[in-house]
């Protein structure tokens, strides 16, 4: 590819990618967003608005870190087995 | 493959409880929540029907689908952050389900899945696990698998056919929710323009999930289609022509 072709590759390449990025940036850092999962955002939200509201569930795994924690370890449990019968389960059959 | 597999381990280490799709308990009042439980009862029995009409055929399908169950559980439970609107969210996974394991065995799937997070993650709940089930399992899977066949149907690959299979479960089990979302919780108020709120509540988030479940529901058929095209064939997703053609 001839050096000026090139160039303008780049340019243009730049041109996409540098907007692009400091779009992410700003998006990611400095206008933070709640992240709440939708069913608070929206269906809980709505439904309050019209006189419902959600009910404790039977089983409360309560708040903090503990229900993380388990999900953690069955997540390392399922990965660890996922990872060791990998070939068997998705390498082709010989 | 290495790649792939630490990705797929990142995911199970990073799966957290997510709040979306699901109804919370309570939400509903008593007799939708009874309308829900007894519409989606009949694809529950014909599922469990069918699941052991395969496992008579064939036992090996038990543990495949004993793996579509995890997978679906942890899919529809994984919080998925979106940029566009500052919420997180989770895909269905009933797509992907109802193509490897056809829709009945799906809906099952997602009934199981409902329920345990019903139960120990407060994720949903008891008394909207008809209502969810027959929004992710009912119309995710039946939608999904309407979808993917008819597009295989019409010759279209399949990677492009899981694609809007994903797209049309995740979609599809979206607009169910709204739709019984609005209807529950009405009251006098008129029907249309609550369920338009709801539905466009929830395009921000569900618009590019939607696209980003079809995209992973085609990865997982190419992936299987590539290293175990067997199992497609048992499944009946391909003929067993074209796992010649791919050898």
């Amino acid at each position: 590819m001839p050096d000026r072709k090139r160039k303008w590759k780049i340019i243009r390449l730049h041109i996409i990618l540098l907007p692009t990025l400091l779009f992410a940036f700003y998006f990611f850092s400095l206008a933070p967003k709640p992240w709440t999962g939708v069913d608070e955002a929206v269906v809980e939200k709505i439904a309050k608005e019209h006189g419902r509201e959600a009910k404790r569930p039977v089983i409360d795994p309560g708040e903090g870190d503990l229900l993380l924690f388990l999900f953690l370890v069955a997540g390392a449990v399922g990965g660890f087995l996922g990872g060791y019968y990998w070939r068997d389960l998705f390498d082709k059959k010989k | 493959m290495g790649r792939t597999l630490f990705f797929v381990i990142l995911c199970l280490l990073t799966a957290t409880p997510a709040f979306a799709m699901h109804i919370s308990e309570g939400i509903l009042p008593f007799s939708w929540a009874l309308f829900w439980y007894l519409a989606a009862l009949p694809f529950v029995a014909l599922g469990v029907q069918r699941l052991n009409a395969l496992a008579r055929e064939d036992l090996s399908l038990k543990p495949l689908v004993g793996l579509m169950s995890a997978v679906v559980f942890i899919i529809s439970c994984m919080p998925i952050p979106v940029p566009t609107a500052g919420t997180c969210s989770h895909p269905c996974g009933t797509g992907v389900a109802a193509i490897l394991v056809g829709p009945l065995v799906s809906v099952v799937i997602a009934a199981v899945a409902l329920l345990i997070q019903a139960l120990f993650l407060a994720h949903g709940g008891l008394s909207t696990l008809g209502a969810n089930t027959f929004a992710m399992g009912v119309v995710g899977s039946l939608g999904g698998w309407l979808a993917f066949r008819c597009l295989r149907g019409m010759g279209g690959g399949l990677a492009l056919s899981g694609f809007v299979a994903g797209v049309v479960a995740d979609w599809g089990t979206y607009a169910t929710t709204s739709l019984i979302l609005s209807s529950g919780i009405r009251g006098d108020a008129p029907f249309l323009p609550l369920f338009a709120k709801v539905v466009l509540a929830f395009i921000p988030t569900q618009l590019p999930l939607g696209i980003l479940e079809g995209v992973i529901t085609a990865g997982m058929v190419t992936l299987l289609y590539k290293r175990r095209p067997d199992l497609l064939v048992r499944m009946k997703v391909i003929s067993e022509r074209e796992m010649q053609n791919h050898a």
